[in-house]
């Protein structure tokens, strides 16, 4: 057991910000918009989520403050392409792109200070509970946001009306238009949703990974987040399999490095990546289930008028 | 891209006002080409800190330009170019893979004069210079152990290529020469700068029992994770005790300074001539941290070895030293040539990992 719980903690650090950035993008491309900024996203969230916290002191108005920053990025974005109807893949690339620039502009003062790491939220009598309390629940708000953004999700998007409706609107936004929903309102939430969990997942990385505010610091993470999406075909619970497993990989490859198995480090650094793809693959293989979990009409513009 | 435009646009400014106003007293015109960002905290950083010294050593008598950012490659040269076109009397390129590029950009600009960094081209207008940061890791190896318990360090590298493989045979000559038996646990991340990965290899090398931790990688994130965890470590390119206050015990700190303040005043004095200089402890371009968190002991031996290293009168890879095979690599007495340094593909003996081929 001693050996095993360090293990998980550091799995479930790597993780989180997956699971987080992912699970927002999941609801985005669930109403039908493909937003490729999450890069840009996160970046924005983890220097604001960092320097808020500097400036503060307060941790947890950093983790506000990241949610707030991307949001504020997802808006742009929610701009251009609902209401200018710009081209979806271009402006995500765009976003990400402005994201990593203007993060590097606002974090210019921070670089190099040390920064206050997200407090362990303790639950009394909970956290005690060996093992599932130490590993579990003995960690910092963000983790348990992000779990219970998986079961939420689910619920949201499978038991209730309002979920319904976002799968309608990402499927056929005419139909949906036509039944009189809003579809630009429903993909505006959509969006910001994912702003925020992209916005979150940058906080975490620089109020609990490695508190400190460097450039590049999401160092891809954004894309490996858009993957899973895409191999979780669009499944909050398989997501959480593939993000964690993702995060399980990562670390346990390292485990293996420094108990000396013989294998190449390059071809350790590109298990997760292997492992990750082939795990969905075969858990989605079903390709009548899958095509129905694909949303019809994902990148698909609306006007209403036409 | 947005901080290499304004500073074009101010390099253009900065020209037209040059032009404007030119008089006998111009003053000299250093460039700088970085292959990160200058807030990486780590090498383009010391770098740009290097660049800083200049001016504050010549005042109005240089004017400095940097680009940053520019990846290495075709945007290389055009970026070297845009330097040597707008006047620039001396241009440093700080990454290994501007080699090329610069030799290019050098021949059809010869009044102008090149440094590059890490390099091994010259030409009679190219210099290349690089620094001995191996001599640092043969201190914090002595260092390491005569601190660690459990006689074993773990050390994150970014990719088998031979400075990073000198540095781990180094770190084990350092370690070997205290304690012989001394085990190092070795983990490469394949990235140069990826704080989470290199919290993760920290993490996991902690788990398994090393209680020194030594990075080959830029970000403060394994020395931060040390800090966390109460182990001990070493910073690397700059001074990051404010990361790990009671966890660093000294840092290799990359120091441009002398050598950039040096050429620029050969240009100026018009000795400036085409070379290679690989300096280290001794040319101030590698320099130790403050030694911190050490027994007192400790600390005065680091700096006896430091100053040995500085005087010549020791050389971290003297003979014997045996490869990791068994077969002889120096015999009892040699040194290594820095031919054979700067190609070093294999490990020495007692390092446990396997190379990565």
């Amino acid at each position: 057991m001693g050996a095993l719980e360090p293990i998980l903690l550091t799995i479930i650090t790597a993780s989180t910000p997956l699971l987080l950035a992912a699970m927002g993008e999941l609801i985005t491309e669930r109403s039908g918009v493909l937003n490729l900024g999450v890069e840009g996203m996160m970046i924005v969230g983890a220097v604001m989520g960092f320097s808020i916290t500097a400036m503060t002191g307060n941790p947890y108005m950093g983790v506000i403050a990241s949610m707030f920053a991307g949001m504020m990025m997802a808006l742009l974005f929610g701009f251009l392409t609902l209401n200018l109807m710009t081209n979806q893949v271009a402006t995500g690339l765009a976003l990400t792109i402005l994201g990593l620039g203007l993060s590097g502009m606002l974090g210019e003062g921070f670089i190099g200070q040390p920064g206050i790491k997200l407090p362990v939220l303790h639950i009394p009598g909970l956290s005690e509970i060996p093992f599932l309390g130490t590993v579990l629940l003995s960690q910092d708000i963000l983790v348990y946001i992000s779990l219970a953004l998986v079961a939420a999700v689910y619920y949201f998007l499978f038991k209730t009306r309002a979920g319904l409706v976002v799968r309608a609107v990402g499927d056929n936004h005419s139909s949906a238009h036509a039944l009189g929903y809003s579809v630009l309102k429903v993909r505006y939430l959509a969006v910001l949703f994912g702003g925020a969990c992209s916005g979150l997942a940058g906080g975490y990385l620089s109020l609990v990974y490695t508190p400190q505010w460097v450039e590049g610091m999401t160092a891809g993470r954004g894309w490996i987040a858009l993957a899973l999406v895409v191999f979780a075909s669009w499944r909050p619970l398989r997501l959480l399999v593939g993000a964690y497993l993702f995060g399980a990989v990562s670390v346990l490859q390292f485990h293996a490095q420094a108990a000396g198995i013989g294998l190449p480090s390059q071809f350790m650094s590109a298990l997760p990546y292997l492992a990750t793809i082939v795990v969905l693959v075969i858990i989605s293989r079903n390709l009548v289930v899958t095509r129905a979990n694909t949303p019809a009409c994902l990148g698909r513009p609306f006007s209403p008028d036409r | 891209m947005r901080k290499l435009l304004s500073v074009a646009a101010s390099a253009t400014v900065a020209l037209g006002l040059t032009a404007g106003i030119a008089s006998a007293e111009d003053p000299l015109k250093v460039g700088f080409i970085y292959v990160g960002p200058i807030s990486d905290h780590g090498w383009s950083y010391q770098h740009d800190q290097g660049r800083l010294a200049i001016e504050e050593h010549f005042g109005d008598k240089v004017e400095t330009t940097y680009i940053e950012s520019v990846s290495e490659g075709p945007d290389a040269e055009r970026a070297i170019e845009r330097l040597a076109r707008s006047g620039h009397d001396l241009i440093f390129t700080t990454s290994f893979g501007y080699m090329n590029p610069t030799i290019k950009v050098a021949k059809r600009y010869p009044d102008v004069k090149f440094e590059h960094a890490t390099g091994y081209k010259q030409a009679d207008n190219v210099s290349t210079y690089g620094a001995r940061f191996y001599e640092g890791r043969y201190i914090i190896g002595q260092i390491a152990a005569q601190v660690s318990e459990t006689g074993t360090a773990g050390y994150i590298g970014s990719f088998p290529i031979p400075e990073v493989v000198r540095g781990i045979n180094s770190f084990m000559l350092g370690a070997q020469s205290v304690d012989p038996d001394f085990k190092v646990k070795v983990v490469w991340v394949n990235s140069w700068y990826d704080p989470g990965r290199e919290a993760d290899a920290a993490k996991a090398l902690i788990d398994q029992g090393v209680d020194i931790m030594v990075q080959h990688t830029d970000s403060p994130a394994p020395l931060q994770v040390a800090e966390e965890r109460g182990v001990k470590g070493f910073g690397q390119a700059s001074d990051m005790i404010k990361f790990a206050p009671n966890a660093q015990m000294t840092a290799i700190v990359d120091d441009w300074s002398a050598y950039y303040i040096n050429r620029v005043q050969a240009v100026m004095d018009d000795t400036w001539e085409a070379g290679d200089t690989w300096g280290g402890l001794d040319k101030d371009m590698v320099v130790m941290a403050p030694y911190t968190n050490l027994p007192e002991d400790v600390a005065a031996k680091a700096a006896e070895t430091t100053e040995a290293i500085r005087s010549g009168k020791l050389v971290p890879f003297t003979g014997p030293i045996k490869k990791q095979d068994g077969s002889v690599f120096l015999e009892e007495g040699d040194q290594a040539t820095d031919e054979a340094l700067l190609g070093m593909n294999f490990y020495i003996e007692g390092v446990d990992d396997q190379l990565p081929k």
